[in-house]
């Protein structure tokens, strides 16, 4: 489980969390929506300690996560990046492979290879895209990609940042699947940020909206469509009129 | 309050420049630290190794080979000014092993190598692959920087040892075919005048400028700004920086070897 306690983080004069709380309960898929530049990237960032939050706790199984052992906590996590954020210098099946290719989790280099063949086979790709470097690759092919290497280590927590970010409706829903499918198949607790609402209900179990840097709703993704909320309703009907001011 | 905004600026400046001093200080520390601590990434070492070294040759060597070249005419025709015109292989191999020969291998690294390193990793920065490379358990620093700062601290004496051959080659080739040197006259003239000290220190100074181009490199990428600007500025300043720390350090070390 992931608990978020009055965090807050801010950018210069920029407050962009201001008081976040959220729980994610284990083995739950857990989808954060809001507008651009609401703060669910840092928020997911701050997780994983690649923002430090100004205040605020943030808890992993009751520890708090700025006193963890660093490699054995990010050990548990897996991220899909917005952009795939592969390594270019190194070809498919070494991106995918990387975590088990030196640390902790080193294994020889034809069983990491193995290992990242099956990976890609699970997001759809041949054996054949393993011998390839990302930039001969198309967007939706590096996504996956990218998923492939979330789960290369089978890991207990998978984030995933816009993950349709970029790509066409049909690849996207392909994408949403995939994830849906992994994350169930794997017991994963997930963590999703975007705005795609199409995303949101075929990845969520639960939902939070993030607005002026608090979560503004939190609830099943059952819920969602008969919540009340104004901030909500005109977030997944995409109105320009509401609360939320279009131009921020 | 007009009349001290001039002050201000100055005061501004000076600030952000020890800033980035204290930074920079910092950052190598850092790097310095996780030299002898594992986990070393050896496939990473010899790509650096490659890319720094062997790459830089050719541009190495054309521009010591013609500086070589041009330092025998300027010291030929300097030196007919009071009849030393016969100087002039003592003080092209002196000019080339004691200065020229690490400096200009140091300056021409910066701009084909600090410049390549700070693009990579400014461009590593903007697409998140640092931040893929913390999630994957592995710190950037130990990964990025520490390999190539290795790889170019050892490259650049093997580069400055081969220019200064070649510049001293240029000088010989230009003594010989356009001064009417003797072939043999001048090369032992070479040899007999450079002594182990004045090669060993253009190496120590070699090293120097090698640390010095890889980890400006690092430090302007890991800390470059966001977009195309981020990564252009990224790699203008560590061109700029680490030209203007190796000749400062040129200075330093000249005085403290001699």
């Amino acid at each position: 489980m992931i608990e978020l306690r009055d965090v807050h983080k801010a950018f210069g004069s920029n407050r962009v969390l201001r008081g976040v709380n959220l729980t994610i309960p284990g083995g739950t898929s857990m989808v954060i929506i809001g507008g651009s530049g609401t703060g669910k990237s840092v928020a997911l960032k701050s997780i994983l300690g690649l923002v430090k939050p100004d205040s605020g706790t943030i808890l992993l199984d009751g520890e708090d996560v700025a006193k963890a052992e660093r490699d054995a906590f990010l050990a548990r996590f897996g991220m899909l990046f917005q952009g795939g954020a592969l390594f270019d210098s190194l070809t498919v099946w070494q991106n995918v492979a990387f975590r088990l290719l030196r640390g902790s989790l080193k294994r020889p280099i034809e069983e990491a290879r193995a290992i990242a063949v099956e990976k890609l086979r699970r997001v759809g790709l041949k054996p054949e895209v393993a011998d390839l470097f990302p930039a001969e690759l198309s967007g939706g092919m590096q996504k996956r990609v990218g998923l492939a290497r979330a789960i290369a280590a089978e890991p207990e927590i998978i984030f995933f940042d816009e993950p349709t970010t970029g790509l066409d409706p049909i690849m996207a829903g392909v994408i949403n699947e995939l994830i849906r499918e992994i994350v169930t198949e794997m017991g994963a607790t997930a963590m999703t940020i975007t705005h795609d609402m199409s995303s949101v209900r075929a990845i969520a179990d639960h939902v939070a909206m993030l607005h002026d840097g608090v979560i503004q709703w939190t609830g099943p993704v059952a819920d969602m469509d008969a919540s009340g909320d104004p901030y909500l309703d005109q977030f997944i009907h995409g109105r320009a009129e509401g609360p939320i001011e279009a131009v921020r | 309050m007009i009349a001290l905004a001039p002050l201000a600026a100055v005061g501004r400046s000076t600030l952000a420049m020890l800033g980035t001093i204290g930074s920079v200080a910092l950052y190598a520390a850092i790097t310095l630290g996780h030299i002898l601590r594992p986990p070393f990434y050896i496939r990473e070492f010899f790509s650096a190794l490659l890319t720094i070294g062997y790459f830089s040759l050719p541009v190495v060597g054309l521009t010591t080979l013609f500086t070589g070249g041009a330092l025998a005419l300027q010291i030929f025709s300097g030196g007919a000014r009071f009849n030393a015109e016969s100087v002039v292989p003592q003080i092209v191999a002196i000019g080339i092993v004691r200065e020229l020969g690490p400096v200009l291998t140091g300056l021409m690294v910066a701009g084909r190598v600090s410049a390549a390193i700070a693009a990579e990793i400014a461009t590593m920065k903007v697409t998140e692959q640092l931040d893929a490379l913390v999630t994957l358990s592995t710190n950037p620093i130990k990964y990025l920087t520490v390999p190539r700062v290795l790889a170019a601290t050892i490259a650049l004496p093997f580069l400055a040892a081969v220019g200064d051959i070649i510049g001293i080659m240029g000088g010989y080739l230009v003594g010989v075919t356009r001064l009417d040197f003797n072939a043999a006259v001048y090369l032992r003239n070479t040899v007999d005048f450079l002594e182990t000290a004045d090669v060993v220190s253009g190496l120590v100074k070699a090293a120097v400028f090698g640390f010095i181009v890889a980890l400006m490199g690092c430090y302007h990428g890991m800390n470059s700004g966001r977009g195309a600007q981020g990564v252009g500025r990224a790699t203008t300043n560590a061109v700029v920086s680490s030209s203007i720390l190796i000749l400062a350090s040129n200075y330093l070390l000249t005085e403290l070897f001699f």
